[in-house]
């Protein structure tokens, strides 16, 4: 099944501002939120979303409840040489999840 | 022919429906004036005693929101983004969902440009706000007044 | 409950008269929202519909039931064989001299080919296939020319302009004589099917237009025919017909 979408370009030029878009199919339950049975529903959330170019960490982010469901990220980076980028989501209930994608840099 | 009987329909309903509206967006732009406590308390654990000022930050959010559960937004921080001048970090914050955390990203200059786009959950009218931290230890702060028009005031349609 | 009669009377308080949109008219309700739910849905990398179409492209090649056999199998690489199948659906079907939508379609390509069971509606699976044959049909304009599909025309009409439920409204008051008016905050959109299934905010989720013609009758406060139905599938035809011309979006984003 399909859980994350990323759109990384796959050439850019050394120096170049690239931007990178993910989105990640994910309820985000609050745990605010009531269900029908009138229980509260378990927060079920992802917590942060790193991404790493070469081993390095480029990017981070901590979400809370109010990123909306299926989080969607788009951010930019400049690179100085080719390699492959990962994209690594963690969240309760041991959410991991672990995508990746390379670039040709010139 | 259809076509004046039509425009007539038209105006009289244009004049009901106006009504119907005011009278929504009377209850929904209750003024979400005063920076509540919880959010004033996160400010103040993320800056500490740092120096915040106004600018810098800008918060792209549509003024007026068709859905609350999921609103795009676009934060833009104005900076060199050079080793020596860059943003470290991006809090977003507001004041009246159940608490005031909504996003944080952490970066450095090689983000190249200081700016992210996400989608965020607003549960009611309320002001947003983005508070930058700079590689020189300040930060600066923006801030947009969101509109949620309950989408679900007719709960199904 | 008083404010929505409340509301629904200050909106529509005045005898129906319009008919049908003049084809000319006639759009897209994609139209009618904020720009940046257009972009939502313009953008594959950002439409979370996207995760179905993904779906129903992984179903496509999964075999299963008694003939072991994928749909892949029998129709090969979707984008060429399914293009523009989803924009004149609901089709009549000459072995069972029935009128049936996608979704039904697909369910009896299982049964009777595939040899697998059923999906039940609005399932993961099969909102995952209909949405990935409905996207192969993006940008093309729907077709409605069979003569067989007359009588299921008509009575989606009828079903569509008659009153009904605790506001004694019909679906032709809201969607012929009141579209582009403010309903609360909704817009009243004209009611095409264009974009189905699509990914609407409220629910989180992507879903068919049979769940969005269930939700449009609760808010009548009519009793919603049921999932599947004979009727369900005439309003479904009927709509197809009344909206010929305009471009499939599938899927769509709605707030
Ligand atoms: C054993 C072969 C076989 C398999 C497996 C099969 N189909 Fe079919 N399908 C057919 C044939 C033959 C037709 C054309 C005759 C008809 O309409 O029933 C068809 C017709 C269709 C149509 C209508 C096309 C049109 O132009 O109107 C759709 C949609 C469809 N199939 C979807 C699927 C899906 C989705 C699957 C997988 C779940 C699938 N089929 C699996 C043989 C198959
Ligand atoms: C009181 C007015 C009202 C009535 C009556 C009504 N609807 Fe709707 N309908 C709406 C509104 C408002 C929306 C849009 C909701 C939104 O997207 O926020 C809608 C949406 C729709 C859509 C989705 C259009 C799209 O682009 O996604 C369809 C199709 C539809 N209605 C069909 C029907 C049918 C069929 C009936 C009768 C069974 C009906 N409606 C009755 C108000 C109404």
């Amino acid at each position: 099944m399909a859980r994350a979408l990323i759109n990384v370009p796959k050439i850019a030029k050394v120096g170049e501002i690239i931007e990178i878009k993910t989105l990640v199919s994910h309820p985000m339950e609050t745990g605010y939120r009531v269900g029908l049975g009138g229980e509260i529903l378990p927060r079920d959330i992802i917590q942060t979303f790193v991404c790493t170019f070469n081993g390095a960490q480029i990017y981070r982010a901590d979400f809370s409840p109010a990123v909306a469901a299926n989080p969607y990220l788009t951010f930019h980076t400049m690179l100085s040489e080719s390699g492959a980028f990962e994209f690594r989501w963690e969240g309760d209930n041991d959410f991991l999840l672990v995508e990746t994608a390379s670039i040709t840099v010139e | 022919m259809t076509t004046s009987r039509d425009l007539t329909r038209r105006a009289a309903l244009t004049g009901a429906a106006a009504s119907g509206a005011g009278l929504l967006v009377l209850r929904s732009t209750q003024p979400a004036s005063a920076t509540p406590e919880a959010m004033r308390a996160v400010m103040r654990a993320i800056t500490g005693d740092a120096p915040v000022r106004k600018g810098r930050v800008q918060l792209d959010l549509p003024p007026l929101v068709e859905n609350g559960n999921t609103v795009p937004m676009t934060v833009t921080v104005e900076s060199p983004m050079t080793a020596l001048d860059h943003v470290t970090a991006i809090h977003v914050l507001n004041e009246k969902n159940p608490q005031p955390y909504v996003v944080t990203v952490h970066l450095d200059h090689r983000a190249g440009k200081a700016a992210f786009s996400t989608r965020i959950k607003l549960g009611d009218t309320q002001r947003v706000v983005g508070l930058a931290k700079m590689s020189d230890g300040s930060f600066w702060i923006g801030e947009q007044d969101v509109i949620v028009t309950i989408a679900s005031c007719l709960e199904n349609f | 409950m008083m404010r929505l009669r409340a509301l629904v009377m200050a909106t529509l308080a005045v005898p129906a008269l319009a008919g049908e949109i003049p084809l000319a008219e006639r759009r897209s309700d994609t139209l009618t929202m904020s720009s940046e739910l257009r972009a939502m849905q313009a953008d594959d990398a950002a439409n979370p519909a996207s995760f179905s179409v993904l779906d129903g492209e992984a179903l496509w090649r999964v075999r299963a039931g008694a003939s072991g056999k994928s749909c892949a199998d029998c129709h090969g690489d979707g984008a060429q064989s399914m293009r523009g199948v989803a924009a004149r659906y609901p089709a009549f079907d000459s072995a069972s001299g029935r009128v049936l939508d996608l979704e039904a379609k697909i369910n009896q390509c299982r049964t009777e080919r595939q040899g697998s069971a059923a999906l039940p509606m609005e399932s993961r699976d099969l909102l995952g296939l209909a949405t990935y044959v409905g996207r192969q049909s993006r940008g093309l304009p729907i077709v409605s020319d069979d003569p067989r599909l007359a009588p299921a025309i008509d009575r989606g009409r009828a079903l569509f302009t008659a009153r009904q439920g605790q506001l004694n409204l019909s679906c032709a008051i809201c969607h012929d004589d009141h579209w582009g008016r403010k309903l609360g905050a909704a817009t009243v959109p004209q009611a095409h099917p264009t974009a189905y299934p699509l990914y609407r905010l409220e629910w989180q989720s992507v879903g068919s237009l049979q769940r969005r013609l269930r939700n449009c009758m609760v808010g009548m406060r009519a009793e919603p025919y049921p999932m599947g139905s004979d009727e369900f599938i005439a309003i479904e035809t009927y709509l197809m017909s009344r909206g010929r011309g305009l471009a499939m979006e599938t899927p769509g984003v709605r707030p």
